[in-house]
Formats: structure tokens, C-alpha cells, sequence
């Protein structure tokens, strides 16, 4: 059984300072203000690491990866 | 021109580099904190490449910090002992100035260790800690210039000049990119930067840069028989 890693957005803590999206472009854009949407919430195996470091980066805490049984 | 006296211990000249290394890289990484706190961007360079900046100098600044305050422990010329590096003002050597650096340590301690553990702890409680940082920094600077022998060289001074400089220059250029809003946290910030450069300077003309400035430093204690 493998666990997928979802990508969360916490909307209300969320300020748009947008370093998610720089430490994570293939998985987050930003739209016309800053915020950013992620279009898939799932994070690929290869990705992970980069995801991680997305998550410590954000200076609200507003990221989250969520491991969700499959 | 004050002449540099080459006397004394090795430990003592690297007391006094790395402590002066360690405000440089504090006062940059403060002045990061608060350029990159504010809604503005930077245009060439990434976001999260400022935090990394400001994360790897702050993790300088205790590198540093480190070696002050074993160097200046083991130095034989102030016998210190080992409980003065986190315990404020209870040095045997200018035991207020001191202490000043001491609480500065402290802080950023707590700092340090609150940021290690961000995830963990939660924005809310993190930030609240992150705060304490602000305080550091004026601390460290009195401490610096209130302990340090090398107060009275012109360089020093301009150095001292700079890091206020930088500072304060930091919290207008946020106030002035700064949104509506916060009043408090922003009219607090504005009289702190107006306040740390005059009060430093009023504590530079009546003190360390005055004649007996050793034996009256030496002498100002915060509890009465706290120092020796």
C-alpha cells in the first residue's frame, strides 16, 4: 500500500509573500495577487524533498503536506 | 588616533574581533528581518533566497557568538567563570554592560531554538519568541559599546554608526512600504528607531567616551553587592 503526499493550502494563514511557489513551481502558481494555487495536491515521489523544504520555507506556516492512505 | 595597545592575551584580541564580527553579522541579519518581513519583493533575487540569507547569517552571528563568549570566559585577565554566559548580570567585570550582552545571548538563544523547532511549535508561538530578537539587537549594541574596550577608537565608532545606520534605515524603508493598518506595531517601531540612535548617543557622550569611563562602568550594578 502506498500513501500519496497531498499538497494543503492553509487560505486564512496564508499572506502571499509566494516562496512556495519559487521552491516549488512544478507543483504551485501564484495568481494575479500573489497567492498561490496548486492545480494537483498531489506531491510526486521525486518531488518530495522539494516539497518539504516548500513547507519549512513559508514564513506563515501556511503549507501543508498531508499523507492520506490510497 | 588611539593607538592600539599589543598587549595581552591572544583570547582577549579574539574576544573583541569575533564579538564585533558577531553585532556586523547580527545587525545584517536583523536588517534582512526586517527588509524582507514587509509585502515588498525583491526584483532579482528569490524570496526564499533572503530567508536562507537571513537563516545561514543568523546561524553565523551565534558561530561567532560562540567564540566571544568562550574566548572571553577563558580569557585569564577577567576571571568570568562559566555561569556568566547565560546568566545577566552577575559578572565580576562591568557587570551591567556585561550583562547587556549576556541577556542578548539569551535571547537569541531562545530564538535559535524556537526556530528550530517552527514546524513543530506553530507560527503563533514561534513568531511571539522571533520577537525577542528586536530586543537582542539594541541589547548587543550597548553591551558592545559599554563593554568594549575598543569603544574609543574612531573605527569602532563608525562601525557602531553603520549597524545603527543600517538598522534603522531597515525599519523607515519598511514603515514607508508599509501598508495601512497596525498602527500600534507601527508608530512602536517608528519611535524605537528614533529612540535607540539618540539614547545611544546621549550614552556615548556621558559615558564611554568621557575620561574614568573604566572605573565607572566597572563600578554600575543593577542589584546593590551583585558585583565584586
Amino acid at each position: 500500500m502506498t500513501r500519496t503526499r497531498t499538497l494543503r493550502i492553509d487560505r486564512i494563514a496564508c499572506t502571499g509573500q509566494g516562496l512556495c511557489a519559487e521552491l516549488l513551481p512544478e507543483l504551485i502558481d501564484l495568481d494575479e495577487w500573489g497567492y498561490p494555487i496548486a492545480g494537483d495536491p498531489a506531491v510526486p515521489d521525486r518531488l518530495r524533498t522539494h516539497a518539504r523544504r516548500a513547507v519549512a520555507a513559508c514564513p506563515r506556516l501556511a503549507l501543508h503536506t498531508d499523507d492520506d492512505p490510497a | 588616533m588611539t593607538a592600539l595597545a599589543l598587549t595581552g592575551s591572544p583570547l582577549w584580541y579574539a574576544s573583541r574581533a569575533s564579538g564585533t564580527l558577531a553585532l556586523v553579522l547580527l545587525t545584517a541579519t536583523v536588517v534582512l528581518g526586517i527588509a524582507s518581513g514587509g509585502r515588498a519583493a525583491p526584483r532579482r533575487l528569490g524570496r526564499f533566497e533572503i530567508g536562507r540569507l537571513h537563516r545561514d547569517l543568523s546561524l553565523l552571528t551565534l558561530v561567532f557568538l560562540a567564540v566571544h563568549v568562550v574566548t572571553a570566559v577563558l580569557d585569564p585577565f577577567v576571571h568570568l567563570g562559566w555561569a556568566v554566559s547565560v546568566v545577566p548580570f552577575t559578572a565580576s567585570y562591568r557587570p551591567l554592560w556585561l550583562g547587556l550582552g549576556t541577556t542578548a545571548f539569551d535571547l537569541l538563544l531562545a530564538v535559535l531554538v524556537t526556530s528550530a523547532l517552527r514546524l513543530r511549535l506553530g507560527v503563533r508561538r514561534w513568531k511571539a519568541v522571533h520577537w525577542l530578537a528586536y530586543a537582542a539587537w539594541p541589547f548587543a549594541l550597548f553591551h558592545g559599546v559599554g563593554t568594549g574596550t575598543d569603544t574609543r577608537l574612531s573605527l569602532q565608532l563608525w562601525l557602531y554608526a553603520g549597524c545603527l545606520a543600517s538598522v534603522v534605515g531597515a525599519v523607515w524603508w519598511r514603515l514607508a512600504k508599509a501598508g495601512p493598518g497596525r498602527v500600534t506595531g507601527r508608530l512602536t517601531a517608528a519611535l524605537a528607531a528614533t529612540a535607540v540612535p539618540v539614547v545611544l548617543t546621549a550614552f556615548l557622550a556621558a559615558g564611554p567616551l568621557q575620561p574614568g569611563w573604566a572605573q565607572r562602568a566597572a563600578a554600575t550594578t543593577i542589584l546593590a553587592g551583585s558585583g565584586r
